[in-house]
């Protein structure tokens, strides 16, 4: 089983079914498993703050929501993530691609990357890192943390994580 | 007539439906003029009420009427090709284009200078744009119901604004009444 596999295992075992995507290369295998999976509705989005629009009202009409991205949209979506999500108590489990961090070889990603967990622990957002193999182990536990709890909840998974580029 | 004129308008067709409303006066318009538990106000949030909305339409099968404005849409225009992409056929886009941005003093808008948002939804691959005047958008509306076709209706009108208090509900007492409704 390849870990884009296990990933979205456990999304469908947590009864996720509607997934919104803005591409990453990193994510790829993930959005490809998402895009394939008969039981996850996937609409791609333009930008983050549309995807989580969208992923408020899923919810609301009774489908469990994922919004999948990269680190950068977190400075797309701070207003979105306060004044919707948080402020009408919705669950948003948002699995991130972590540019900028170790192996990455764009310069600009690490300019993002280092605000990426301030600005999340300033939002409050309850934010797990994906850096070994091992740690995709707990995203079961993240998902029903989650859905427990109605916060949106940062998975960043970094370039380690995924081997590398 | 302008928005608050078309809102009275069509409060009696959209009361039994699901509608997610535009931030600021709409919202609060709305609110004032035919509050119902298949309400859902935005308090914050500008753009994204057609998001919403298409998010609410694609995960079960009532239907579903998002009230927008047009500095909303063009302030997250992506929402269009979005929803062309994803037909929902219980979903129903109504922005009323009054050419200016309303809840902040009705500054203009470039949907009333040279661009047509029928055009570019049109443009964006939505099948069903009706670009009506705002005495028709009642009927307009009852028509796109009927149909039971995902449609854009765009509502043109004049701008202007009448005194509305705020909402002061707590926002997640507005989505748990609405969460009901859809389930009800």
């Amino acid at each position: 089983m390849t870990i884009s596999e296990q990933i979205v295992g456990d999304l469908v075992a947590n009864d996720i079914a509607f997934v919104t995507t803005v591409p990453c290369k990193q994510l790829g295998g993930v959005i490809e498993a998402v895009d394939a999976h008969p039981d996850i509705m996937h609409v791609p989005a333009n930008k983050e703050d549309e995807g989580m629009g969208l992923c408020a009202g899923a919810w609301m009409g009774g489908k469990r929501p994922m919004i999948i991205m990269q680190n950068t949209a977190i400075g797309v979506t701070i207003n979105t993530l306060v004044t919707l999500t948080q402020f009408y108590r919705m669950p948003l489990p948002m699995l991130i691609s972590y540019r900028g961090e170790l192996k990455e070889p764009v310069a600009c990603q690490a300019e993002m990357a280092v605000h990426t967990k301030a600005l999340l622990a300033q939002l409050n957002i309850p934010t797990y890192h994906f850096h070994k193999k091992s740690d995709a182990d707990e995203l079961d536990a993240i998902l029903k943390y989650t859905f427990m709890c109605n916060k949106p909840v940062a998975i960043l998974t970094d370039a380690t994580f995924w081997g590398g580029y | 007539m302008n928005r608050s004129d078309i809102l009275r308008d069509i409060a009696p067709v959209i009361r039994d439906h699901l509608v997610v409303c535009n931030i600021g006066l709409p919202s609060q318009e709305l609110h004032m003029i035919d509050d119902q538990p298949t309400n859902f106000y935005m308090l914050g949030t500008m753009g994204l009420a057609s998001s919403i909305g298409l998010g609410v339409a694609l995960a079960q099968d009532k239907q579903v009427i998002a009230i927008d404005g047009d500095g909303s849409v063009l302030t997250n225009l992506g929402t269009l090709p979005t929803i062309a992409n994803n037909v929902a056929d219980n979903f129903i886009l109504l922005i009323i284009d009054n050419g200016s941005y309303g809840s902040t003093g009705d500054q203009p808008t470039y949907a009333g200078k040279k661009t047509s948002l029928t055009a570019v939804a049109r443009a964006c691959g939505c099948d069903n744009v009706v670009e009506v005047v705002a005495k028709d958008v009642a009927q307009a509306l009852t028509d796109a119901l009927a149909a039971k076709r995902m449609t854009v209706i765009v509502a043109k009108c004049v701008s202007g604004n009448i005194k509305v208090p705020v909402i002061t509900k707590d926002p997640v007492a507005i989505r748990d009444r609405f969460m009901a409704a859809i389930q009800s």
